[in-house]
């Protein structure tokens, strides 16, 4: 059953916007609860246009970016700013800015979905491909908790961040990343909901056993597919 | 910069007036990490987000969480000592036997 509900890929998805300002406007205007209860009813979502994409279910399209958080905004500064992997052993693989920066970039376009029913279509980053920085390290892990600056964790399966599906970001846009949005660099997993790819990342921790995260403890899904609609647990 | 991404905890009543019987705005709480001891109103709820965060005034820690779900309510609260709400008896002492 599982399979069967295939979505469309989320990379390389270009389209247009055919919305009225009007309509964005009121879409965006919503907190938590007004989306988990259904308050908001964006009223474009009823009638789709045959050159749309179709969105996982339960979403509705945005065009602005929406600013979540669950705590103050970390400052982190560049010279300061490391990236560590750490394996099940406890060995450590460091990055710094000028590392990362230095490594092979990507570019990728994907679209993105948040589980508070905003999804945004074609957006467009630059970082460091995890297959790029998970090369060569000798683990046996399964699961991964990425950690970030200011103490946020989520939880992921480690084939999740292979296979050119998961990168660290530090670009938006064609800018630098803003802070309200994870910058310096944010974990970037486009095909799961997004806070699995956690703002101002910091490290990830391989681990042999899965440990759910700071919305994983709160009631939220462990893995997180849009397209299963995987919003809570029991879903 | 100042954060001013969060409301103060006398937003929490509504949300929480499904679970309890008693208004927590009038409640004073201990913050597990810090020990601060203060009225639950002055917490700080970061909103805009998949739940309500309440983090302690003093050292931002998170005291409180709460998650809506269509079919369950979920309030996690491992950051909070205890809670303490005013509860007068109707008679403050039995009398004398």
């Amino acid at each position: 059953m599982a399979g069967a509900v295939a979505g469309p890929p989320s990379v390389k998805v270009k389209r247009k916007s055919s919305h009225r300002k009007g309509e964005r406007s009121r879409a965006d205007r919503h907190r938590w609860y007004d989306c988990l209860v259904g308050i908001v009813s964006p009223g474009f979502q009823g009638r789709p246009r045959s050159s749309e994409p179709a969105l996982p279910p339960g979403q509705y399209l945005t065009e602005d970016f929406p600013v979540l958080s669950a705590g103050p905004t970390p400052k982190v500064p560049l010279d300061s700013w490391e990236f560590v992997i750490t394996t099940e052993t406890g060995a450590e693989y460091r990055w710094s800015w000028s590392e990362l920066m230095a490594l092979p970039q990507e570019t990728p376009e994907v679209d993105i979905h948040c589980v508070t029913r905003w999804s945004k279509l074609g957006t467009t980053w630059q970082g460091v491909s995890l297959d790029t920085l998970l090369d060569g390290i000798d683990t046996n892990a399964a699961y991964v908790t990425a950690h970030s600056y200011g103490g946020y964790t989520t939880n992921l399966p480690l084939d999740d961040l292979r296979g050119g599906r998961a990168w660290v970001a530090h670009t938006f846009e064609g800018g630098d990343l803003p802070a309200e949005h994870g910058g310096p660099a944010r974990l970037l997993v486009p095909h799961l909901y997004f806070w699995k790819s956690a703002k101002w990342v910091r490290g990830l921790r391989l681990m042999t056993a899965d440990r759910p995260g700071f919305w994983e403890a709160a009631g939220y899904h462990d893995y997180g597919d849009p397209w299963r609609e995987q919003r809570y647990q029991g879903d | 910069m100042t954060d001013m991404s969060y409301l103060d905890g006398n937003m929490m009543d509504g949300p929480l007036r499904e679970l309890f019987a008693v208004d927590l705005s009038g409640a004073t709480g201990r913050c597990e990490n810090c020990g601060m001891v203060g009225p639950m109103g002055t917490m700080r709820v970061y909103s805009h987000a998949p739940g309500l965060i309440g983090r302690c005034p003093s050292c931002a820690q998170v005291m409180l969480r709460f998650v809506r779900s269509p079919n369950w309510a979920r309030l996690d609260l491992r950051g909070l000592t205890f809670l303490q709400v005013p509860m007068p008896l109707d008679q403050p002492h039995p009398g004398p036997m």
